[in-house]
């Protein structure tokens, strides 16, 4: 069994060559790669022997895997994850305890500098990084260990690219991103709380295919999936254009699916795929389901201001400066306009009398 | 830092640092003025004038026509310019919902394209108008920085707005950041500038108006 | 021999009020004023721009006045107004602004600018800036009783003329008299029709009226000069024989910064009401003729146009008046572009005429008046104000052109229905 391919596997497991293809087809458009390129990403995945790819969780919750492997019906996503993954990972891995962590030592020394490195979840760093342990080890010590052994690193999930909720205000375990720790060695930020399923497998099919990064945005972000706003790709922007917007969740723009920015919609700011790829097969997603985008694949999305306040509004009530800066200002014009009229006064009682003879010097 | 953090920046302590500056500044520049008073005037009036400094607040913003031939650009860029910057400002949605949560007052907003269009009208008015400024030898003697500075943060939400809108050379988010930042400056640099005509034109034309309407003109 | 940098400076923070506070606030310097003043129009110079006029009133508000002023002055960024400054500043405070208030008309922030350039001539004087010309009217003024020395002696011998003249007695000193009558030396002078004019329309209308040996002079050149201790001084002599003489009204002549200085000035000058009311002679002859005590008879058939005079029209309101009289005695009566309170200044007002070294200037902006003339093509200007009327004859004569200017009194007091004597 370990020396099948990947395309065996899935054969193995009641996925056609013609399914397959059209797989590989879907990924290549993903990625924004021209349509000839679909046959030797075929070509290159299908032939590729199980990777060593050591999954490693943090501080997270497990959406992002559960986002992965959690469908109606096995996805060619999910297969392909479960048939490439998996020499270490927490939540699909039937090994617990010490036989575990045995495997992922050995896993690491086996493939010492070629393995993939997966990461979700961030890390503490507060208090010795004491918040959060595997099997007496802290997270960053694990990272740095993994870490120095990795190809590569994707960090999956917001937590992992950029912190994600463990690092929203006021962070009491000190959580931090992969990036933060990890300096030297490549990194694909796949954020999103969680991920699209696609964008996922797309990045791993990307890396493993030319084995290289994808083209990177200044956040690490794959431009192929997070080049544009969910506002730029969303089927409900002309209803912006020509100023249509929801006022209230139940009224009848909402029903007539007009534009969510008034009730809140993060879509200008946020860069995902959401708009394209959907989620759960193509079936739907937040903004077609009738609620705004929370920008979860940005960063500080939970700080940003809450949900449901429009983008141009101010993230904090200004009203106490505002009343502050009034009376200051109104103190401060008071003091002043004593002052003038004490200088006017002044004048005033310097005023000698003009006559004829004093219009010369 | 990040463009989100910078826009998170914008849309909070800035926003607030702005806010505070420009309500202190303009409440400092009010009672500066009122404060220094006007003697009572004891000749008889021509007539009673009440209304008659408010009918000059409204009248003035018409002009003579015989400006109209004389200043004749000066005018029509100023109107241009004037009405533009209050419907971008006043009518589009985020502008709005802007106003809304620091009001809690609320408008119809008009169609993007619209305003859309209506900023690049303005745009190229403040553009007419700077060339105006630098090559007409009255205006080139009458301005100096604080005219130019007005004129740059008045130009840089709309430019930045309007980048922003159509995603030009910067990512959107950070051009929306530096949007808001950009108005911010602009809520700075009002009290202590020529901006504060905003506000003080109306005392301005209520006085001309009662100055002349004592004497039986409308003015 | 006393003036000074200090007393100007002095003067200029003591005028300072809300208005002038709430004007330099507003200003944007759009440039808009410049097109409304003669003295731009006619020289294409940005240094007339009136707003500009005004640089050292607006440093002194800006520098004392303002929070930001004072620190930055504290700080010696910016440099307080200079006697050089204040030197430098005289042409265009005194020469090139006759105070016609058209400006004012136009600024669209509302700037009352002629508000402020009377405001600044307070401080130019005291700090002896004052064109000499100015300076000299006033003097005489102050010490002869008239601008152009004009003392008791020449009204007696002009009264007599008139008297001879008219054939009817003109009264002088009349305790008790409705009307007080003023004139201005122009008038006592060159224009002596129009103190003959004034008797055959009060005797036809039956005014009680009389002339005062101790203020015939309605002139002002304090409030030209801007100097407002002399302009008290001044308009208190007037004051004193109206209520020596106990008279109901007094007649301010056909000179427009005789009625300002006396209508609007005079009370904030001396510091109280007036115990008469103050009425321009041509509002006091609209108001006989519609109470029909004013009969004319004929009307001039030759087309003419009404020159306004800046301080009785825009800045005094007598604007339907005149109107109102050419509407009696004229048949072709043709405003000029530009009538009513817009209308152009004679550019001699505000005390320029009497500044010899703003001639050419004056006669220069004088092409604006003559364009208009141009355009409308008629040969009879009729006015209401004798300094306009020298200022706009000597410009007619220096561009050759032939037009004939009138008084509008005398015009009305022409076509009055005879009487026969003694009635």
């Amino acid at each position: 069994m370990a020396d099948e391919t990947l395309l065996e596997i899935l054969k193995r497991r009641g996925i056609s060559r013609r399914g397959f293809l059209k797989f590989c087809a879907a990924t290549t458009s993903l990625l924004a790669l021209p349509p000839s390129m679909a046959v030797a990403v075929a070509d290159s995945l299908g032939r590729l022997k199980r990777p060593a790819v050591i999954w490693l969780s943090f501080q997270e919750c497990t959406g992002c895997t559960e986002s992965l492997t959690r469908a109606h019906s096995p996805s060619i996503e999910s297969l392909i994850f479960d048939a490439i993954s998996l020499d270490y990972h927490h939540t699909l891995q039937a090994a617990s305890g010490h036989a575990a962590e045995e495997a992922r030592e050995h896993s690491m020394k086996a493939d010492w500098g070629k393995y993939l490195l997966i990461v979700d979840g961030s890390i503490p760093l507060k208090d010795g990084g004491a918040y959060s342990t595997i099997a007496g080890i802290s997270n960053l010590q694990m990272l740095q260990e993994a870490a120095a052994g990795a190809a590569a690193i994707v960090a999956i999930g917001t937590c992992a690219a950029f912190g994600g909720l463990p690092h929203a205000q006021p962070n009491p375990t000190g959580a931090v991103a992969v990036s933060d720790i990890i300096k030297d060695k490549p990194i694909i930020n796949v954020p999103g709380c969680p991920p699209v399923p696609a964008v996922m497998v797309g990045v791993l099919a990307h890396y493993l295919t030319f084995g290289s990064l994808p083209d990177l945005d200044d956040l690490g972000r794959p431009r192929a999936f997070y080049g544009e706003s969910i506002h730029d790709r969303c089927y409900r922007r002309p209803f912006y254009d020509q100023g249509k917007f929801a006022k209230t969740f139940d009224d009848a723009g909402a029903r007539d699916g007009w534009c969510l920015f008034e009730l809140g919609c993060k879509g200008p700011t946020t860069h995902n795929a959401c708009a394209t790829t959907k989620w759960n097969g193509g079936t739907s997603w937040p903004v077609q389901s009738g609620h705004g985008c929370i920008g979860c694949s940005e960063p500080d999305f939970w700080d940003a201001g809450g949900f449901y306040k429009a983008l141009s509004t101010p993230v904090d009530s200004v009203t106490g400066a505002a009343a502050a800066a009034v009376a200051v200002g109104a103190a401060a014009g008071v003091a002043i306009g004593i002052a003038n009229r004490q200088r006017k006064a002044q004048a005033r009682a310097e005023h000698q009398t003009v006559t004829i003879e004093d219009l010369e010097k | 830092m990040s463009a989100m953090e910078l826009l998170l920046w914008a849309r909070g302590p800035g926003l607030g640092i702005a806010v505070a500056i420009f309500l202190f500044g303009m409440t400092l520049r009010l009672f500066e003025i009122y404060s220094l008073g006007r003697k009572t005037d004891l000749a008889a009036p021509r007539s009673p004038t009440p209304g008659s400094g408010w009918r000059t607040v409204f009248s003035r913003s018409l002009p003579y026509q015989g400006t109209w031939h004389r200043s004749g650009l000066t005018v029509i860029t100023g109107f241009v310019f004037h009405i533009g910057l209050f419907i971008v400002l006043l009518f589009l949605l985020p502008h709005i919902k802007l106003i809304h949560s620091l009001t809690g007052l609320s408008w119809p907003a008009l169609p993007t394209s619209l305003v859309d269009l209506v900023t690049v009208l303005t745009l190229i008015a403040l553009l007419v108008v700077l060339v105006h400024r630098l090559m007409d030898p009255v205006k080139r003697l009458l301005s100096g920085f604080g005219d130019y500075l007005a004129w740059a943060v008045t130009f840089l939400p709309l430019l930045t707005g309007y980048m922003a809108y159509h995603h030009l050379l910067l990512d959107y988010t950070l051009l929306l950041a530096l949007h808001i930042l950009s108005a911010e400056l602009l809520l700075v640099v009002f009290p202590f500038t020529k901006l504060t005509h905003t506000f003080t034109l109306f005392i301005a034309r209520w006085y001309n108006g009662d100055i002349a309407a004592r004497k039986g003109v409308a003015s | 021999m006393s003036a000074s940098l200090e007393k100007g400076l002095n003067a200029l923070r003591e005028v300072m009020d809300a208005p002038i506070a709430s004007f330099f606030s507003s200003c944007v310097h759009c440039g808009m004023c410049a097109d409304a003043c003669l003295f731009y129009t006619e020289t294409g110079d940005a240094k007339y721009t009136p707003i500009y006029k005004l640089e050292p009133l607006r440093r002194v508000w800006q520098q004392e006045y303002t929070l930001t002023g004072r620190l930055s002055r504290m700080l010696g960024l910016s440099k307080p107004v200079s006697d050089a400054d204040l030197r430098n500043w005289s042409e265009l405070v005194y020469d090139s602004c006759t105070l016609c208030g058209r400006c004012s008309m136009v600024c669209p922030v509302g700037n009352d600018i002629t508000y402020m350039v009377r405001k600044l001539r307070e401080g130019m004087s005291a700090a002896g800036h004052a064109p000499e010309g100015v300076i000299g009217a006033t003097k005489r003024t102050i010490e002869l009783g008239s601008p152009m020395g004009v003392k008791l002696p020449a009204l007696q011998a002009q009264i007599r003329g008139q008297e001879a003249e008219t054939g009817l007695s003109i009264p002088i000193d009349v305790q008790g008299a409705d009307y007080m009558a003023l004139l201005s030396s122009m008038e006592i002078i060159n224009f002596p029709e129009y103190l003959g004019a004034l008797a055959r329309i009060f005797h036809q209308a039956g005014v009680s009226w009389t002339l005062s040996s101790e203020a015939f002079e309605a002139t002002n050149s304090g409030i030209q000069i801007g100097a407002s201790d002399i302009a008290r001084e001044i308009v208190g002599r007037i004051v004193t024989a109206a209520e020596k003489l106990q008279v109901k009204h007094v007649i301010s002549p056909e000179c427009g910064h005789a009625f300002t200085a006396l209508r609007w000035e005079g009370p904030n000058l001396i510091g109280r009401p007036y115990p008469f009311k103050v009425v321009h002679i041509l509002e006091l002859l609209d108001e006989l003729r519609t109470s029909g005590r004013l009969q004319t008879v004929g009307k001039e058939d030759a087309p003419l146009t009404f020159h306004d005079p800046c301080q009785i029209v825009r800045r005094g309101g007598v604007v339907r008046q005149p109107r109102a009289l050419l509407g009696e005695v004229a048949s072709d009566f043709r405003e000029m572009s530009d009538p009513g309170v817009w209308n152009w200044c004679c550019g001699g007002g505000g005390g320029v005429s009497a500044n010899e070294r703003a001639e050419h200037l004056r006669l220069t902006a004088f092409k604006r008046k003559k364009s208009q003339l141009d355009e409308l093509g008629v040969h009879t200007m009729v006015t209401a104000c004798a300094n306009c009327r020298i200022v706009l004859e000597e410009g007619l004569e220096h561009y050759n052109m032939n037009v004939k200017v009138v008084g509008l009194t005398e015009l009305v007091a022409e076509h009055l229905v005879e009487q026969e004597a003694g009635k």
